[in-house]
């Protein structure tokens, strides 16, 4: 009896094809709408991620003041290049440590000048950040220790100051003294926040902070973890180190913050998801309308059909069969609007993901999700028309014009 | 020779299929009601063919509500093949109907847009035959009514002797007990009337399907074997036709 159900169903939405096509957009522009937002947001949290596991899973940072966010650091004192030495010296299981502090500033070159971050660091930074030289060398350890004017410089720097010409061995100014290019960064593109990672100059931590810090600063230490050890360990290890160093009593609260990637990598991936659901909840109040929709046009379609439903009932017709018939009609009906929307939806995601630069990731949950919502919402929009249907009384019905 | 044959049944071995002991209907409450029926007998046996007649308003329309089980008495009693149809609820009216009951209406109310062959399988449908069998017999009904070849022709592709013969073919593809016609020609022309009551003849005579139905037309009442006037809610006269069709 279901199957005959379903059969009447469908031929009654292909006598009206225009108008069930009209009846269902809603639901397909409700259901393409939620499902493109959730795959181009998984797809984009994936990007992130991606990006950071790049960066190295195993990387720790630390930066003076409780947490890393803006406004915080005041208060506590900054690190110096011998904690980045403590660090590495006294602290099991490290693969690299490098003091970083950076800073915008104008590059010029002739008469090309470029805004661009400085970072003023040692060769231990590039190792933990997975940068290689495309050209010329790292700092000796006599640049570094002296604090010589020389730089490395990413892609977009050489682009900009330089064109198609050489870089190497000329000199490029920064705020008020110039450092001699030595090398060029291989291209690393675009970070998870949208940065453009090759927008960048190194040069020794020691000339940063005399040059452009003018103190003996260092903003954050980034410290690699050996592979395979463990991150949590050796996050502990540092904090008990610089507990120590900075003379914290056991009542002292931290005045300093190491930071793991995995909760770099949360908070990066938790707005991306935020983001994501707040997208999709707009986009699911457009089902909800196109549910209404489906209300609106069967109740039309009850009333249009008063002198049908009259016959069904005289031939015997249950009341049951009825509401079936019409509630079977509106889930169809927004089933296809459901299955379209997919359709339409995977193949929108897919397009998106290719220009905006995402990944494209399949999430068959949502896709289900959305099919059985769909269906959801023709059964509860479909339940009032179809009881409307069921309860006519049959002479009253056929006598209907 | 057909009304001999109805007369002999109901003289001889007047199986019962509808009787009506004291039935009244009244319509709406107080001042404003309206008494349709004011306590009617009637029994009708099976393989009869049975006009009603009378006036707009005599109760003829409320009799074949009853009749086919739309409605039921405000006071007495409507038997149908032993079962009192009062007592039952709208669900159990509608498969007595279902079973037991063919409509023909005078506006023919097939499902527009939907073939005859769909319109004829409509009430196999919904005795839950199977896809097969139900071709089979709708086509075979449509033959029975002179419709082979008509098939996949929709209402609005048909003439109106054509219609009511898809409806005659739905009504009666369900083998049921009683054909109810309300008014079945009160939409065609005289030439399209005679043929439809040619075919109601026929079905009641070589099937003995038992077919009551309403008109005010005397000349359509001539083919019936028996014809029962309604006044002012009450039966007026009930008398055999010995009368044959000119």
């Amino acid at each position: 009896m279901i199957g005959n159900t379903i059969l009447l169903a469908l031929r009654e939405i292909r006598r009206n094809v225009l108008r069930s096509f009209l009846t269902i957009l809603g639901i397909v522009i409700g259901v393409g709408a939620v499902i493109t937002m959730v795959t181009i947001g998984g797809g984009a949290t994936l990007q992130v991620q991606q990006q950071i596991a790049s960066m190295g899973s195993n990387l720790l940072m630390l930066s003076p003041g409780k947490r890393m966010g803006p406004g915080q650091a005041s208060g506590a004192s900054s690190f110096k290049e011998a904690d980045a030495q403590a660090i590495a010296a006294e602290i099991s299981d490290i693969a690299a440590v490098a003091p970083l502090s950076t800073s915008s500033l104008k590059a010029i070159w002739g008469n090309q000048n470029w805004s661009t971050s400085v970072a003023g660091t040692d060769n231990q930074y590039l190792r933990i950040s997975n940068r290689a030289l495309r050209t010329g060398r790292t700092f000796n350890d006599g640049e570094l220790r002296a604090g010589a004017a020389v730089c490395i410089i990413g892609d977009t720097v050489k682009r900009k100051l330089f064109g198609a010409q050489d870089p190497m061995g000329e000199r490029v100014r920064l705020q008020n003294f110039s450092c001699e290019v030595v090398g060029l960064l291989e291209g690393k593109g675009q970070s998870g926040m949208g940065q453009d990672q090759d927008d960048l100059v190194v040069i020794p931590i020691r000339t940063f902070q005399r040059r452009i810090a003018g103190n003996q600063d260092v903003a954050l230490v980034q410290v690699s973890v050996r592979e395979g050890a463990s991150t949590d360990k050796a996050k502990r290890d540092i904090e008990r180190l610089m507990r120590e160093r900075r003379h914290l009593g056991p009542s002292d609260e931290d005045n300093f913050n190491v930071m793991d990637m995995k909760e770099i990598a949360n908070m990066l991936t938790g707005t991306t998801r935020m983001l994501t659901a707040l997208l999709s909840a707009v986009a699911a109040v457009s089902l909800l309308v196109g549910g209404i929709g489906i209300m609106n046009i069967m109740l039309v379609s009850v009333t249009e059909r008063t002198r049908e439903i009259g016959i069904r009932l005289a031939i015997g017709a249950l009341e049951r069969e009825v509401l079936t018939q019409f509630l079977v009609e509106a889930v169809v009906l927004s089933s296809f609007g459901g299955l379209i929307g997919i359709v339409l939806a995977l193949a929108g995601s897919v397009w998106l993901s290719g220009v905006l630069k995402v990944p494209f990731v399949f999430n068959g949950g949502i896709v289900l999700v959305a099919f059985l919502f769909s269906a959801a919402v023709g059964v509860v929009f479909g339940y009032f028309p179809a009881l409307k249907a069921a309860r006519l009384d049959p002479i009253v019905a056929l006598r209907h014009e | 020779m057909s009304s001999d044959v109805s007369n002999d049944r109901r003289a001889n071995a007047p199986e019962e299929l509808i009787a009506f002991r004291a039935v009244t209907k009244v319509y709406g409450r107080g001042d404003a009601s309206m008494q349709a029926l004011r306590g009617v007998d009637l029994d009708i046996g099976t393989g009869e063919f049975v006009a009603i007649m009378g006036p707009s308003g005599s109760g003829k329309s409320t009799c074949m509500n009853i009749l086919g089980c739309l409605d039921t008495p405000t006071a007495g009693s409507y038997c149908f093949q032993g079962v009192e149809v009062g007592s039952l609820d709208r669900n159990q009216r509608a498969l007595l109907r279902r079973h037991y009951q063919g409509f023909v209406f005078q506006g023919f109310n097939l499902l527009s847009r939907t073939t005859a062959l769909e319109n004829v399988e409509l009430p196999l449908l919904y005795r839950g035959v199977s896809g097969g069998e139900r071709h089979t017999r709708a086509r075979e009904a449509l033959e029975t009514v002179g419709l082979t070849g008509w098939e996949t022709h929709t209402p609005g592709e048909l003439s109106g002797g054509q219609q009511q013969r898809v409806a005659i073919a739905r009504a009666i593809v369900t083998a049921p007990a009683v054909l109810l016609a309300d008014e079945p020609t009160g939409n065609l022309d005289t030439a399209r009337s005679r043929e439809i009551m040619e075919l109601l003849t026929t079905l009641n005579r070589e099937r003995g399907i038992t077919v009551i139905m309403v008109t005010h037309e005397p000349d359509m009442a001539a083919y019936a074997g028996r014809v029962i006037r309604f006044m002012d809610g009450l039966v007026a006269s009930d008398e055999a036709n010995g009368r044959k069709p000119s």
